[in-house]
């Protein structure tokens, strides 16, 4: 019975291949959802950044729109108190553990955390919780490019290209927690691992912890 | 959060040896199946008491994944120690009784004095720490397992005298003095 359904988001009525993702589905018709963690081709998502919650008819409470599948009818909503309350929450979650400073940061301007706060009106400073960021070294043992965890999302944007578009295998998740962050093996830093310095992960990094290095 | 370091000490020639064939009757005791990451990493270190590097990159290249994705593993759950356990093996209470009563300050304490961070191994490998989650006899807190004997109620002189018991010498509170002075 795959086809073409039906849905609604926002009131307004869009048509998708039946079991489309609708987090895609919204996007690709111009309805704007706050996402970090989903990308065009993650099949199992992770569902970790918590920024993509909308309510749709039938369901008791939001849902992460990245884990649904489209259905003919479906009404969904992208805007409602409890969705604001979930998303500025998990927003302000990750502030507290990214090192702010827009003006000093090489993504100013083109960073998805400035986007996000820009759609939804959200600050982009702490408000109710404290910073707990950790001051770790960077990284700038690259020839191309910087790595800065304290800026980090762990969205795992750049572990997906290097698994599964470039297929190196250089980066992950390594511990849990608050101490999880991105590491190649034995936390050696980019340039002694089997990273091939190829750049993808710099590409698909929605902040300013993988940068260019600056030319020159 | 650590700093990116080179392994501090690498294992000598004999032990190298002796980790491989140990991963390996491991590995073929699971097929070199990736699904069963967990039960080899589990039976490598109840061989070897610790997960060496050598035995990740064996195991990842045995189960083809790559060798980050082992240590991810290998980092993620608390019971994996990437660090050879010393022959004294203090684990430090961190439940909440003991968190109540002070555990921090215990570790705060061995940590100063062993001149490691909680999770590793001192350089001569006589004493390696940790932290536990509540070990059972809260009433005692707080409490810190040395070589799985319980210590009770356990403040920061009795650190000492734990180390003291093992023969570790202290600096005294005159030869701290001095060293100090002659830093200066
Ligand atoms: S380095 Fe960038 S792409 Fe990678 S997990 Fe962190 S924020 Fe995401
Ligand atoms: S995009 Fe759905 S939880 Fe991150
Ligand atoms: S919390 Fe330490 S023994 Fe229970």
């Amino acid at each position: 019975m795959s086809g073409i359904v039906t849905v609604i988001i926002d009131e307004k009525q869009i048509t998708v291949p039946e079991g489309a993702n609708l987090l895609r589905a919204a996007l690709d018709n111009g309805v704007y959802i706050p996402h970090l963690c989903a990308n065009e081709e993650t099949e199992k998502p992770a569902a970790s950044c918590r920024l993509c919650f909308v309510e749709i008819d039938g369901f008791l409470n939001p849902v992460t729109a990245c884990t649904q599948q489209v259905k003919e009818g479906m009404v969904v909503r992208t805007r409602s108190r409890r969705i604001d309350r979930l998303v500025q929450t998990a927003f302000e979650l990750l502030l507290s553990n990214h090192r702010l400073g827009c003006a000093k940061c090489a993504r100013n301007g083109s960073c998805e955390l400035q986007k996000i706060a820009k759609e939804r009106g959200l600050k982009l400073k702490l408000t109710r919780l404290k910073s707990v960021v950790q001051e770790t070294p960077i990284d700038d043992s690259p020839e191309t490019f910087v790595y800065d965890a304290s800026r980090c999302v762990l969205c795992g944007q750049c572990i997906w290209v290097d698994r599964h578009r470039v297929k190196v295998g250089a980066i992950g998740f390594i511990r849990r927690g608050m101490s999880r962050k991105v590491a190649t093996f034995g936390e050696t830093g980019f340039a002694k691992s089997r990273c091939t310095q190829c750049g993808e992960c710099v590409k698909v990094c929605p902040v300013g912890a993988l940068i260019p290095k600056a030319q020159g | 959060m650590e700093p990116m370091e080179e392994p501090k000490e690498e294992p000598m020639e004999d032990e190298l040896e002796i980790i491989h064939a140990e991963v390996d009757s491991v590995l073929k005791r699971y097929e070199s199946n990736p699904e069963k990451l967990i039960p080899i990493l589990q039976g490598v270190q109840a061989k070897l008491g610790y997960l060496p590097k050598e035995a990740m990159l064996q195991i990842a290249d045995a189960v083809q994944i790559p060798e980050v994705e082992v240590y991810g593993v290998g980092t993620f759950y608390n019971q994996f120690r990437l660090n050879p356990p010393g022959k004294h093996q203090i684990k430090v209470c961190m439940g909440t009784a003991c968190h109540m009563t002070g555990g921090r300050i215990i570790m705060d304490s061995f940590e100063r004095r062993l001149e490691i961070p909680e999770g590793e191994t001192t350089p001569d490998r006589e004493f390696s720490l940790e932290r536990v989650a509540c070990v059972g006899c809260c009433a005692l807190a707080p409490v810190v397992l040395v070589d799985e004997e319980v210590e009770a109620k356990v403040r920061p002189t009795r650190v000492d005298g734990i180390l003291l018991g093992f023969g570790m010498e202290l600096p005294s509170a005159n030869n701290k003095q001095k060293e100090e002075g002659r830093e200066e």
